[in-house]
């Protein structure tokens, strides 16, 4: 799998580290609702199709970025930098 | 069967002679054999015993696809199992032997499982061993005592357990166009995209290029096949963007057309030059693939189908016209389709003997019923082989009577004597890499194979994997594939007659009455009569059938048994064989060594981290351990110490006097920016932002799940920098942690991060001295309590070089770490030494570090072992309440909160006996096994200031256990011993020794 890094360029996956799946919402620090605790870190979907995640570019510029994947062909449709995604808002649940 | 050297022909160096050895006896060849080639050569027939029933099994093919012929390679102590006869090239020195066989491969105890047969079938084991108790038997307990019988009866090679002293490599490459294989096809699907001026890589499995043209007999351009591949794939391997790598097997094909390759550097060499690798392992990345792997012959099955002679019609072509041996002196033919006629052909032309050929087919055409009169063999039409007679080799065969429409075996049978019998049962596209790109083959009538799948990524297949059957259309197809040009492409003339590449439907010869066996799988012992009984208890669909059997399943990965198998179970269902379905190839194509994947990730390789005093270390006797990649002294040992007397000495002085350690090791992390001190107050449990310039604070982590991830102190040096520090083995992961929050959870931070493990080297100073030590050799601050409390940072210099200085303690002891520039490590910390030699300074390693932090009950990674929460550390005044930080949702869940969980407690040996690390703790006074455990000993050391074996455990109840006696128990390294439970804080409870 190659992951083409906004910054580096293509790279393959050796380079990277997978940091979980980029759709979940972290509640409100202060929140105590288990419930959504509960879902923010251990319910994940297995969706078959695109799936956008956090991967880190741990060999490389360090950035972490927003990969849209396809769980059954590996196909990688979009590449964007984490810190823009979440900053617009898009890091969350919607592409 | 009675092999032989042909007095000509095949591309071995008559005039050079190579010895070898199998089975301990001596044996002599040709540069160009390969272990097959040259035993056969020798009259060598049996190459081995049969999986299962120990049957006796020789050479089978000639190539990748060998089930039978597989042998083990010692060199050494090593030995290297399992390496198949038909690829492996000899060389002078070469040692050899069979496998499966005891006492010794002619006279095999084992093959009285032959007599068994009927109960060995398909699930044996499993039926007998693993199934429903018996009476009084516990299934699972008889299979546990009879296993170690049954493995030993039944295998393949014994892998040694010797060190493999040979050097590996890692490749990666990148091309536009990747072509497997060098037969007619891609040779020139080669030169075509090669003319395109693209960056091509070739990989051939074999020694010499050429595939199926090292065997014809056809003329190409008017010359001999062989040869015109030869002068084509030097053309070709001159070129400057062409890449021509012989002996590399492509066996895998991966996503963003990533494929892996085995290539045999050197193992094919009597004499290795010091350093070259043996073999090297190749990651190749390639813009489009040209698959020209070629075809796999099939055979057909019939009763007494695996005896030593009986071998692929296209293997003993092979034989004879690229190695110049004749594998029997009577060859017989046996087929339904018109290429074993281009191999009779071949062979006679090569001058081989062929008695008759037998075909199931009533009717051939006039070109084939010519070859079979040229080359002077009887034509036995519209029969069959239905039985075989060997001892250990072939004498005979007996045909009867065969309709090929209706598969019905009829007359009276005939015997014709042979002592080798060359069976085609058609030719199967060696679909294996296009199968594990993905998509499903599909099957032709007209083949009778599986073609490739439809393409799901760049790559292309190319002659006859492709289907193209015929030297003309693989040229063609080759040249067609390898470019996109529309140009029509100028083809090679080939002066060869066209055959119908057709054969008759026939899989399996079943005559009504049967007295042998029919193996389909020869290398996990699988007959037709198997694939039936798995029928019959409902293992219908391929992938069942695979797994019951075993069909497929052994390091041939059912090259040549596949087809025939799915065939006979789509006739029991009475359906077609695309109906019944394929299963999926996975990698590896043929066998790859451990040794090449790990490559140069094993051994004297491996990356290193040394801290800046790691030459001093060495230099002053320090016995060092790895602590992930780095070094650390473990002790500095003096003459005939032990290792416990070391440290014990070491921590005394601590204790007494001063002693240094190197703490260069510990994560270090520079944190800037506006936001710094609030991103600390999000990721620790307890607050930085309260923190003044010049202090530092031990801080806590969690995870989200609530269970603590990391501790250590971090420093603050002005309003927007810190330096952070975390333990050795978790810098990594905690830089990441951190950089995880500020990009994808918190990227409105304005906080910047630096990993600086590297930039500074830290040596703690520690013991009632440290401070004498430190104010004879500081300057530019003091060091005096006030100016430098503990918690405090003063900066200073040691000679002229610049310190940080920090009065923290991991030892409980009065204490400092002094960080300089990693440049100046050895300079500062010689400079301490010096110092402090009127006090008798001491340095000290990782063992007495660990004694004195156990002494004071401080937690390490034993303990923050991703199980424990605050609480069972007892941490949970660094709990903030006024703040939420990562882990603060889910820290009160229930389950964290449990009072049966383990705490951490301190014990103290009761019999004066160490304790070890990992015991258990047990209620019961004598050892028992198995024994209910309620916590387990993290850390232990002998305490040279309680003058007793103590350790640090978790402990369920901890708290309320203590003042409890209870005992450590590791019956597996026969410890059992009383302690007595006590707090953690073990030594100085009241810290009065570190602030003072």
């Amino acid at each position: 799998m190659i992951i083409k890094c906004p910054y580096c360029g293509p790279r393959d996956v050796i380079e990277f580290t997978y940091q979980g799946d980029a759709t979940r919402q972290r509640p409100d620090p202060a929140s105590t609702d288990q419930a959504a605790w509960n879902a923010y870190v251990y319910d994940r979907a297995n969706p078959m199709g695109g799936h956008r995640e956090f991967w880190l570019h741990s060999g490389g510029c360090r950035q972490h970025l927003v990969v849209t994947r396809d769980m059954a062909t590996h196909v990688i449709s979009s590449v964007g930098f984490a810190r823009d995604a979440v900053a617009s808002g898009k890091g969350g649940d919607r592409p | 069967m009675t092999a032989s050297r042909l007095s000509k022909g095949g591309r071995i160096d008559r005039a050079k002679t190579v010895r070898f050895t199998f089975d301990g006896r001596a044996y002599s060849g040709h540069p160009g054999d390969t272990l097959a080639s040259a035993l056969l050569a020798n009259g060598v027939t049996l190459f081995g015993r049969s999986f299962k029933y120990h049957r006796p099994r020789g050479v089978f093919a000639a190539g990748s696809d060998e089930p039978n012929a597989l042998v083990t390679v010692l060199s050494g102590e090593v030995r290297e199992p399992n390496v198949r006869a038909t690829e492996l090239e000899i060389h002078d020195g070469l040692v050899t032997e069979s496998q499966n066989r005891f006492p010794s491969l002619e006279h095999d105890v084992m093959a009285i499982n032959q007599l068994a047969g009927p109960i060995l079938s398909a699930g044996f084991y499993y039926k007998t061993f693993m199934g429903p108790a018996i009476g009084p038997l516990r299934s699972t307990r008889v299979w546990m005592f009879f296993e170690k019988f049954i493995r030993r009866a039944a295998g393949l090679g014994k892998a040694g357990i010797a060190a493999d002293p040979d050097h590996y490599e890692r490749m990666n490459a990148f091309c536009d166009v990747l072509v497997v294989g060098t037969g007619p096809a891609g040779l020139l699907a080669a030169e075509a995209a090669a003319e395109t001026g693209a960056q091509v890589i070739i990989a051939e499995e074999r020694p010499v290029a050429g595939g199926a043209l090292l065997a014809s007999a056809e003329l190409i351009d008017g010359r001999n096949a062989a040869v015109w591949a030869r002068e084509k794939a030097a053309a070709l391997a001159g070129l400057p963007n062409v890449r021509f790598l012989t002996r590399t097997s492509v066996w895998g094909y991966y996503d963003g057309n990533v494929l892996t390759a085995l290539e045999h550097v050197s193992d094919f060499k009597p004499n290795r030059t010091k350093g070259q690798a043996r073999q090297r392992h190749w990651v190749i990345r390639t813009g489009k693939t040209i698959l020209a792997t070629g075809a796999f012959e099939r055979p057909i099955v019939f009763p007494g189908n695996d005896c030593p002679g009986v071998m692929l019609a296209d293997a003993v072509r092979r034989y004879a016209i690229e190695y110049g041996v004749a594998a029997g002196n009577n060859v017989t033919l046996f087929t339904n389709n018109d290429s074993a006629y281009e191999a009779a052909r071949a062979m006679a032309q090569a001058g081989v003997n062929i008695v008759a050929i037998v075909d199931v087919r009533a009717d051939i055409s006039g070109a084939c019923i010519e070859i079979a009169s040229a080359a002077g063999a009887e034509l036995v039409l519209g029969h069959a082989v239905t039985g075989t007679h060997a001892g250990k080799t072939l004498s005979s065969i007996t045909v009867q009577h065969f309709n090929a429409q209706t598969g019905h075996v009829s007359g009276a049978a005939r015997e014709i004597k042979t002592d080798c019998l060359g069976v085609s049962g058609g030719w199967s596209p060696a679909i294996h890499l296009a199968s594990q790109a993905g998509g499903k083959p599909e099957w032709d009538e007209d083949l009778q194979a599986f073609l490739p799948p439809e393409a799901n990524q760049n790559w292309v297949t190319a002659g006859s994997a492709a289907g193209y059957m015929d030297t003309v259309s693989v040229f063609s197809d080759g040249a067609t594939k390898g470019t996109s040009s529309k140009t029509k492409p100028k083809l090679p003339a080939v002066d060869a007659p066209m055959f119908d590449a057709s054969p008759a439907p026939v899989f399996e010869i079943e005559p009504a009455a049967k007295s042998q066996k029919a193996f389909v799988d020869f290398q996990h012992d699988v007959t037709a009569d198997d694939i039936r009984l798995a029928y019959r208890e409902g293992f219908h669909s391929v992938e069942h059938l695979k797994r019951y059997t075993t069909l497929g399943m052994a390091t041939d990965q059912g090259k040549t048994s596949n087809i025939p198998g799915l065939a006979i179970m789509a006739d029991v269902r009475g359906i077609s064989i695309p109906e019944a379905g394929t299963t999926r190839f996975r990698p590896p194509f043929t066998p790859v060594s451990f040794g090449a994947i790990a490559g140069e990730r094993y051994g004297d390789l491996r990356p290193h981290r040394l801290t800046p005093m790691h030459d001093w270390h060495l230099a002053n006797s320090a016995r060092t351990y790895e602590a992930g990649l780095w070094h650390r002294p473990m002790i500095y040992g003096s003459h005939g110490e032990t290792v416990e007397q070391a440290y014990v000495r070491e921590a005394r002085a601590v204790r007494q006097s001063v002693g240094i350690v190197d703490v260069s090791t510990l994560g270090k992390i520079d944190i800037q920016g506006p936001d710094a001190a609030a991103f600390l107050d999000r990721v620790y449990t307890n607050m930085f932002s309260t923190l003044p310039v010049g202090k530092a604070r031990y801080g806590l982590m969690l995870r989200e799940d609530g269970i603590v991830y990391d501790d250590g102190t971090t420093w603050r040096l002005s309003e927007t920098q810190f330096l952070m520090t975390t333990t050795t083995a978790n810098a990594g992961n905690v830089m990441q942690h951190l950089e995880f929050y500020l990009d994808c959870v918190w990227p409105d931070l304005r906080v910047h991060l630096t990993s600086v493990t590297d930039v500074w080297a830290g040596t703690a100073v520690s013991g009632p001295k440290a401070r004498a030590v430190l104010e004879a050799c500081v300057t530019g601050t003091g060091v005096d309590n006030a100016t430098l409390p503990f918690m405090g940072i003063v900066h200073g210099f040691i000679g002229d070089v610049p310190v940080m200085i920090c009065r923290l303690s991991f030892s409980g002891e009065l204490a400092y770490e002094v960080y300089c520039g990693a440049g100046f490590g050895t300079q500062v910390w010689e400079a301490l030494l010096e110092a402090g030699k009127p006090f008798d300074i001491m340095p000290y390693g990782l063992e007495a570090l660990g004694t004195l932090r156990i002494e004071k009950g401080h937690v390490t990674g034993a303990e923050i072992d991703g199980r424990t929460t605050a609480h069972d550390l007892h941490l949970d005044w660094m709990l903030s309440k006024k703040k939420p930080y990562i882990g603060s949702g889910m820290k009160d869940r229930a389950g964290l909160n449990d009072e049966n969980r383990l705490s951490l407690v301190g014990l103290i040996s009761l019999d004066n006996q160490s304790i070890n690390g990992g015991s258990h703790i047990v209620s019961d006074a004598a050892p028992r096994e198995p024994a209910d455990s309620f916590g387990h000993v993290t850390a232990a050391c002998y305490s040279p200031a309680l003058g007793k074996y103590i350790a640090l455990a978790l402990v369920k109840h901890g708290t309320s256990m203590i003042g409890n006696r209870a005992y450590a128990t590791d019956l597996l390294r026969g410890k059992h011993g009383a302690v007595e439970i006590v707090s953690h804080h073990m030594f100085d409870p009241e810290g009065s020794r570190m602030h003072g």
